[in-house]
């Protein structure tokens, strides 16, 4: 693969490996994220870059090495080059995303498969869950959704950053990603518990009832507010959840 | 990387602290607090307070203004495009409402638009979501427990925390609106970390005096802005996505009104008219500026367009000689700087130490107090902890979590910093990370009153492009917070304008022609730069040298 000029001239600069960008060599310091390499070796990002911190899914990447049949995965933004990696990015993939109203919907597999019904092809192959960058069992998953648990899909995809990696190489043309959205979406809204005291709290708020508290503080000079601020309680840092403040002059207890 | 030897030994002295620092958390002994004077004393530490970090703002509504060099230097620049080239006899694209910015402001202002009864198109520089929201982790703060909370107890935290310097009105649209948006987000589906009976888990932050504090995960923006995103792509014929297209400047009208603006195509560079009847500037941050060469927590496109387009249009800034240093970026390894690590860590209990393995500083001060603490630890007091890349940072001692919590806290409470640190090869439950301030949040922005109006009618704006809610420091939880409320009320205000306000008139840019003018008037050196900068540039110098091309015909441009 590499000739001998090419090895001496690697090795003459420290700290520099060679990668290949869409079959082409650079060499770069081995400390680098893929991105920065990249950038490194002349690249402009515009596509297949956005947080930069590992939570956006735009920067996916396959990639491989010499001798080896594997196709390895990753965020470009994470990942730290290794010496001859092969890097091709996934900037953009077609998926299929549905339209739905989330209040209408039963938390069932039946919703999923109405609206994705290409999750019946899953042939079980875990393409998917090699496919992920963030270590997520994928296939399993998509079988729970197929099975009716949304609650498991719900919790096992939760990581997901969407990135497509998945999608792009599923033989059944799932998206799995949106398939996993729509699941933590059904479980939030139909099988999760409500949290009661929020709805308490949006009424107290709708009657007003801490308006004339606010009005008063809106109405103080910066050093009486200052006096109130210092003299708040805190609640404990390692207190149980039901504590209660000793001045009940502005919560509402019934 | 995992660890070098030489910061292995010094985690070997926080591991003898630790015993005694565990117990001492557990009888409720915290480093003492510091009073408002200590913090005042403090803040001299603050990047803020740097002298030469600043210059004056030559023209416009905040001339005389002393803000961020990087800052003022784009404020300095003349328009990216000439505005007599621009056609605007022709709109390419015709809407009610034009939301600019498709992160967590902007998705919710399009929901809220729409569901007001106008056509929506969301502009936006990268994807939909390729924001600062998608990158909060901590959490998002409301006074939901009214047993315990209310917003009285919030608007004071977050007066306290903004120096007492907050838009009063602001502060209480804020947390007033909070319950609501609790509810709304637990309604479209957000998965909220929760009790087993379905009540929120809630915890503290920095400088509040409730636990109110909801987070799911360690991921909260992510899960907001998935949620969020994937509402606004369910209605696809009510709100038009228009992806890698930044607005570069506002359009107005010859009634003194906005009435859209100006897109660049980056990806085949034309520009583009957008005509609407109201705009919703919701641009976010501006971190990828690096003020003072600090590294950010922002997202790739954090260059603060909206402040430009919306101060070419005479629209006043507030607030933006303080900007966030968040207190724990991480600093190792090298590849991970700049990273955000939540102030959730602190919350469930993790000691911030110095090099000795002691505590230095009460865990929970208001951000700008806590950054200001670490800079003095690490470089006036000396007793930072160095990295092999020739920085300092201090230890936020993360297996307490675990210890203090029970086993598997950690891996629960933050799966995405475990995942993160797994893959450099540190295990946060059994080693500390290493952090140090990193530059987070703008603090200010363009000045808007409680409606999101601007002093431009039809211009409206929420979220971190505006300025007043967080006065002078924004505590954590109220971005998250602010972004959902002040979105929402900019998209619903917006809507109802657009239906009953808006006066149709000739598209002009001769405000920006003006500002132009005005440029050269003040003799600033306006060559080689241009606003908005768009994207931060990373190019390496070497690659820059042989670039030679003399000029650009064709396709090879």
């Amino acid at each position: 693969m590499s000739n001998d000029v090419e090895t001496k001239k690697s090795k003459k600069q420290d700290n520099l490996v060679p990668i290949y960008i869409m079959g082409k060599r650079y060499d770069v310091p081995s400390s680098l994220t893929i991105q920065k390499a990249m950038e490194y070796a002349g690249y402009q990002l515009v596509r297949g870059c956005g947080c930069r911190g590992g939570i956006c899914g735009a920067c996916g990447t396959v990639y491989r090495f010499p001798n080896s049949y594997r196709i390895e995965v990753g965020l470009a933004c994470q990942t730290v080059v290794e010496p001859d990696m092969y890097i091709a990015q996934l900037p953009f993939f077609p998926g299929n995303k549905a339209e739905y109203d989330i209040e209408k919907l039963e938390p069932t597999g039946a919703t999923i498969a109405k609206y994705y019904p290409e999750i019946y092809k899953c042939v079980g192959c875990g393409t998917c869950t090699r496919s992920c960058p963030m270590d997520i069992d994928v296939m399993d998953y998509i079988s729970r959704a197929i099975r009716g648990d949304i609650e498991g899909t719900a919790k096992l995809s939760f990581d997901c950053v969407m990135c497509g990696l998945c999608a792009a190489r599923c033989p059944a043309e799932e998206v799995q990603y949106n398939i996993a959205i729509l699941a933590r979406r059904l479980y939030g809204r139909h099988i999760a518990k409500r949290a009661s005291h929020v709805q308490k709290a949006v009424e107290y708020v709708e009657q007003g009832r801490f308006k004339k508290g606010i009005e008063q503080l809106k109405k103080m000079s910066v050093e009486e507010l200052k006096e109130i601020y210092n003299a708040r309680e805190t609640e404990p840092h390692m207190g149980p959840e039901e504590w209660t403040p000793a001045d009940k002059n502005n919560v509402i207890i019934e | 990387m995992p660890y070098t030897a030489e910061l292995k030994k010094l985690i070997k002295i926080v591991e003898k602290t630790r015993p005694a620092r565990v117990e001492r958390k557990k009888r409720g002994e915290e480093f003492p607090p510091m009073s408002l004077k200590e913090r005042e004393e403090i803040l001299k530490y603050h990047p803020d307070f740097k002298e030469d970090g600043r210059s004056e703002i030559k023209l416009g509504p905040n001339k005389g203004y002393r803000i961020a060099n990087e800052m003022v230097s784009l404020l300095h620049a003349p328009s990216r495009v000439d505005p007599d080239r621009v056609d605007l006899s022709s709109a390419d694209y015709e809407t009610d409402v034009l939301v600019i910015g498709g992160g967590g402001a902007g998705s919710a202002a399009a929901l809220l638009a729409r569901e007001n009864g106008v056509k929506v198109i969301i502009a936006t520089k990268l994807r939909m979501g390729d924001a600062n929201t998608m990158m909060a982790e901590g959490g998002i703060q409301a006074a939901t427990k009214s047993e315990k909370d209310s917003p009285y107890y919030h608007y004071l935290d977050a007066m306290g925390g903004g120096h007492f310097k907050n838009d009063p009105d602001l502060v209480e649209t804020l947390v007033t609106e909070a319950p609501k948006i609790i509810a709304w987000l637990e309604k479209l589906g957000a998965m909220f970390s929760k009790f087993e009976d379905g009540r929120l888990r809630t915890m503290h932050g920095g400088g509040t005096s409730r636990k109110r504090m909801h987070y799911a995960g360690d991921i909260t923006g992510a899960e907001i802005m998935r949620t969020v995103r994937d509402e606004v792509k369910n209605h696809s014929t009510d709100i038009k996505i228009l992806e890698f297209s930044p607005a570069v400047e506002l359009i107005l009208n010859d009634k003194g009104v906005c009435a859209g603006a100006l897109l660049y195509n980056l990806e085949t560079e034309e520009y583009l008219v957008v005509k609407a009847k109201a705009v919703v500037l919701a641009t976010g941050g501006s971190g990828r500026l690096h003020i003072q060469n600090f590294m950010t927590t922002n997202h790739y496109g954090a260059t603060g367009d909206g402040l430009i387009m919306g101060y070419h249009a005479g629209v006043p800034l507030s607030f933006l000689h303080t900007v966030q240093y968040h207190p724990t970026g991480a600093v190792f390894p090298e590849q991970a700087e700049g990273l955000l690590i939540t102030e959730k860590f602190r919350g469930a209990g993790a000691n911030v130490l110095n090099v000795d393995g002691e505590q230095f500083v009460y865990e929970r001060e208001p951000r700008d107090v806590e950054a200001s603490a670490f800079i003095r630890e690490c470089l006036e007091r000396g007793k930072g902890v160095p990295t092999p890349t020739g920085k300092f940072g201090v230890w936020l001692d993360s297996p307490m979590i675990d210890i203090l919590n029970g086993e598997g806290t950690v891996r629960r409470e933050f799966p995405g910093k475990w995942i993160l640190f797994k893959r450099y090869g540190i295990d946060i439950t059994k080693e500390p990370m290493l952090v140090f301030p990193t530059l987070h949040y703008q603090n200010g922005g363009l000045k808007i009153d409680k409606e999101t109006k601007t002093n431009i009618p039809g211009l409206f704006a929420g979220g971190e492009v505006s300025g007043g809610v967080h006065g002078e420091n924004r505590l954590m939880g109220n971005s998250l917070l602010d972004v959902m409320v002040f979105g929402r009320i900019a998209g619903k205000n917006a809507a109802i304008y657009a239906k009953n306000k808006f006066k149709d008139g000739k598209l002009t840019l001769d405000h920006v022609k003006k500002y132009n003018k005005e440029l050269k008037k003040v003799d600033i050196d306006t060559d080689s730069r241009v606003a908005p900068m768009l994207l931060p540039d990373y190019s390496n110098p070497d690659v820059r040298k042989k670039q030679l091309t003399t000029r650009y015909v064709g396709t090879i441009r």
